[in-house]
Formats: structure tokens, C-alpha cells, sequence
């Protein structure tokens, strides 16, 4: 890893003035960023912990009954923080990697690094999360734009997603056990006005929408309405050692099946 | 350099770090605590798992500055001030949960830590917990069977199945 300066705010305001030096980057749980920097496929002149912020950490419920969680917040604490309000994301959050990471990696870093295999994107499209910065308020509908690519300028810091919290809702991961990752995963929510599906792994434009499913679970929320569907195509799938793309668009369908059947 | 100051197993303990020295080298090459292990570059193995203020990290991509002033126990501070070993530590001894050696010192980490959080876990939930910690020599069921013992759970006191 090259050398760089380490920042430790105390508050959001130091934190974004510490970023504006430039080649600046926040380190978040660092679970994603130190392994990139060690292999030094990645490098800044400062990184500026987030881990000292009280105010961008923990988790509420606001006058709407949004699941509010600071983007500081832990895995480990969303597992156990959600556990009552919303079980479908603490078990998520419960699933990614192990009990080491979760303890270090955080809600933020994750959304802001959109790793196509990542876990939380599945949740905060499927559930159309607002992604809050400094700035501005983000729906998540705007804010993947394409693998490890968000809506997120320089500079910019994730310090809450607000989740409207579905009637019924459940993540399906279908593991890669080398990297802990989703090989192929679908969030599936449930709300009052329709049924949002959301696919990580599979992508090679990273998470996604499956409007077909969708379109077919509003109308029939069934096993047999997923069972029914024809899995997406393939064409813009991830290939790799692990799966060709014919082989996720599978999944995808398996996944979603599985997801409805869990949320009944 | 900066002078990085930490409570390490129940003592105060300095040592210089770099904005990129991580807690692992800073703990095996600033204290020469050498306990606690590098077994990848990847984030992926667990043989470098200390407690950081009582919870389990990968020591390895946590940064030395950033933690300035926690609370650490390597596996030195795992056994009793006169040698004894922690239950954990008796049970991977007497159900063979090790061979080379190189992953102990992260999985007795990890163990340790499940067991507080789940004192009778089930043999499902140990393997689910250990599941970032990679041995390339046990083949796992001697150590699942040492975290079962150390639980005080029946285990039959064979070497392997
Ligand atoms: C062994 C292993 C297994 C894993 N398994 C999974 C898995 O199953 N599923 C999964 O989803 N992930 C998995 N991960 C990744 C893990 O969830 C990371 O914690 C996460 O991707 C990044 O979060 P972080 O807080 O560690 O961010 P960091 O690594 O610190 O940062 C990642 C990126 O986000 C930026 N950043 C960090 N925080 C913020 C913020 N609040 N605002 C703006 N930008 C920010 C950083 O500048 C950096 O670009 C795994 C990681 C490991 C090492
Ligand atoms: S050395 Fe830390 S996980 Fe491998
Ligand atoms: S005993 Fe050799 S790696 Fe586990």
C-alpha cells in the first residue's frame, strides 16, 4: 500500500472539509478500500476515517416509518438493529461476508462502492431507499448508474438511507463461497402499491430492476406467478469462472422464485 | 510518523505507525506480538482476527491510526497470566482442532467471540460463524468439535470421523 495521511474527524463538517483536498477519499469500514489499496489498485494523498462520526452512525424510524439508518452504521448493527423493524434487511446485512467484516464494513461504503456482487444495492433499489448526502436527498431509482458507478459527486458523503419498510419482503443469496459474495442475489419488497425486484450479481450494468417480475408479481404475488416468468436475457449477464451468463439468468429466475416463497 | 497508543491485552502500549501501517503489522512488528497472523492480502482468511474494544476484526485492514486508543486482545492475552490455557485454546488441543497452526490464532479469536455471544451454539451456527476463517490443513470438523467441547456440549473424542 503507498503512504498516505490518515484524517480523524469527529464531526460531519470536518469531514467534509477534510475531503475537498485533493485526492482525498473517505475510508468507511475500510473492508473494501484497504484490500484495493494493498494490492494498490487504488491510492489517495489523505483518507479521511469516518468511523470517528457519532452523527452519521445508528439507526431510527422517522415520522413517515422509514427505517433511518446513519451511513456510518455497521452491518453487524444493522443485523442487529433491524432485527424487529425490518428482518429481511437485518438479515441481510446478517449474510454479508463474516462476522469480522461486518463488524467493520459499513452501509455507506457499501452503496458508495456499487460492487455489481454487492448486498445492500439489492435492498435500497428494491425498496426505492433514499440515499442522503450532505447535499442532497438521492432515491435509489437515480442513483445506480453501472457497476462500481453511482450518482455520488467528489467529495460527497453517504450519511443516511431511509428505507420505507415493505408489508413483506425477503433477500435471497445464492452464495459464491470463495468470496463470501452473491453469486447471484434478489431482493424482492412488497408494498401496498406494488412489487419492486431487485437483482445483484448478475448484471454486468451492476444491480438492476426485473420489470417483468415485477409487472407479474403485482398482479399475483404467487411461487407460481415466479415460477411462470422467463428468466431475463442472458446477453448482458456476467460471465466468469464461477457461472456464464445463461447460467445467472437462471439464477435470477431461482432466486426470485425463492424469494416470494420465503415472504408468504 | 505518529506515535499510536493502545490498551493491549489489559497493558498500555506504544508504537510508531505510518497513515498506511495496519493494526497487524503494527501490533507483530511494532510490539512484536507475532501471535496474530498475516495469511492473505486479500481481507479473506481470518488468521490475523484480534478483538478490537471486544469485538472480532480482521487485524489486517484495520489501520493503526484510525484505532488509536482501543482496547486490543491478541491470542497472547487469550490465556491465563500463569499459562493456563482459555477453554477455547484447552479444547482446540484436545480435539486435535489444529495442525500446521497457522489459522489458530484467528480461530480461537473467532470462537472465542461466538461463544460469548452464543454460549451453546449449534454446530450449523459454529461453521456459519467461522466462515471467514480458512484452515488449508484440518478439514474443519476437529475444530467445529473443539468450539462444540469448549461450549460444553457432548462431542465424541474422536480424532476424526
Ligand atoms: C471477505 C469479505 C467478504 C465480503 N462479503 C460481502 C458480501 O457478501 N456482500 C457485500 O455486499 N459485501 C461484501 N463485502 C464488502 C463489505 O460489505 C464492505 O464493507 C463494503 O463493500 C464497503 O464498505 P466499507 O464501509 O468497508 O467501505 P470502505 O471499504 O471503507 O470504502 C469503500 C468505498 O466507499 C467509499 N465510502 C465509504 N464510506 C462512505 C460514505 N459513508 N460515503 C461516501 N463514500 C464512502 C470509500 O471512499 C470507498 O471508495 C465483503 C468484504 C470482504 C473483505
Ligand atoms: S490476513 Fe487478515 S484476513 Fe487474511
Ligand atoms: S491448521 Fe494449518 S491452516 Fe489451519
Amino acid at each position: 500500500m503507498y503512504d498516505f495521511e490518515l484524517v480523524r474527524p469527529t464531526n460531519l463538517q470536518e469531514a467534509i472539509e477534510a475531503l475537498q483536498a485533493e485526492d482525498a477519499q473517505a475510508l468507511g469500514g475500510g473492508q473494501t478500500l484497504l484490500p484495493t489499496m494493498k494490492a494498490r489498485l487504488a491510492m489517495a494523498d489523505r483518507l479521511v476515517a469516518l468511523s470517528g462520526i457519532a452523527e452519521i452512525k445508528g439507526i431510527c424510524t422517522d415520522d413517515n416509518g422509514r427505517i433511518c439508518i446513519g451511513g456510518g452504521t455497521t452491518h453487524a448493527a444493522v443485523q442487529s438493529g433491524c432485527a424487529e423493524t425490518f428482518p429481511a434487511l437485518a438479515s441481510l446485512a446478517g449474510r454479508i461476508g463474516d462476522p469480522a467484516v461486518r463488524n467493520r464494513g459499513t452501509i455507506g461504503g457499501s452503496l458508495a462502492n456499487n460492487d455489481p456482487s454487492a448486498c445492500y444495492p439489492a435492498a435500497a433499489l428494491a425498496c426505492n431507499a433514499t440515499i442522503v448526502t450532505q447535499n442532497r436527498e438521492i432515491p435509489a431509482d437515480e442513483y445506480f448508474l453501472g457497476m462500481f458507478t453511482t450518482a455520488l459527486e467528489e467529495g460527497e458523503i453517504v450519511t443516511e438511507v431511509k428505507f420505507p419498510v415493505p408489508q413483506a419482503a425477503h433477500y435471497e443469496k445464492f452464495i459464491q463461497p470463495a468470496s463470501r459474495f452473491p453469486l447471484v442475489a434478489v431482493f424482492v419488497a412488497r408494498y401496498a402499491d406494488g412489487v419492486r425486484v431487485a437483482v445483484t450479481g448478475a448484471s454486468s450494468d451492476g444491480v438492476f430492476r426485473w420489470g417483468e417480475a415485477e409487472a407479474a408479481l403485482s398482479a399475483d404475488f404467487s411461487e407460481d406467478a415466479a415460477r411462470g416468468l422467463t428468466a431475463p436475457d442472458a446477453g448482458g449477464m456476467i460471465s466468469d469462472l464461477h457461472g456464464d451468463g445463461a447460467y445467472r439468468a437462471h439464477l435470477v429466475k431461482v432466486m426470485c422464485a425463492r424469494a416470494v416463497k420465503a415472504c408468504l | 510518523m505518529t506515535k499510536v497508543t493502545m490498551t493491549v491485552n489489559g497493558k498500555s502500549r506504544s508504537a510508531e505507525a505510518e497513515g498506511r501501517t495496519l493494526l497487524v503489522d503494527w501490533l507483530r512488528e511494532g510490539l512484536r506480538l507475532t501471535g496474530t497472523h498475516v495469511g492473505c492480502d486479500t481481507t479473506q482468511c481470518g488468521a490475523c482476527i484480534v478483538h478490537l474494544n471486544g469485538e472480532p476484526v480482521k487485524a489486517c485492514s484495520v489501520l493503526a491510526q484510525e484505532v488509536d486508543g482501543a482496547e486490543v486482545t491478541t491470542i497472547e492475552g487469550v490465556a491465563g497470566a500463569d499459562g493456563t490455557l482459555s477453554t477455547v485454546q484447552q479444547a482446540f488441543q484436545d480435539y486435535h482442532g489444529l495442525q500446521c497452526g497457522f489459522c489458530t490464532p484467528g480461530m480461537v479469536m473467532a470462537a472465542t467471540s461466538l461463544l460469548k455471544e452464543n454460549p451453546r451454539p449449534s454446530e450449523a451456527e459454529v461453521r456459519h460463524y467461522l466462515e471467514g476463517n480458512i484452515c488449508r490443513c484440518t478439514g474443519y470438523h476437529n475444530i467445529v468439535k473443539a468450539v462444540m467441547a469448549a461450549s460444553g456440549q457432548d462431542v465424541p473424542a474422536v480424532a476424526a470421523e
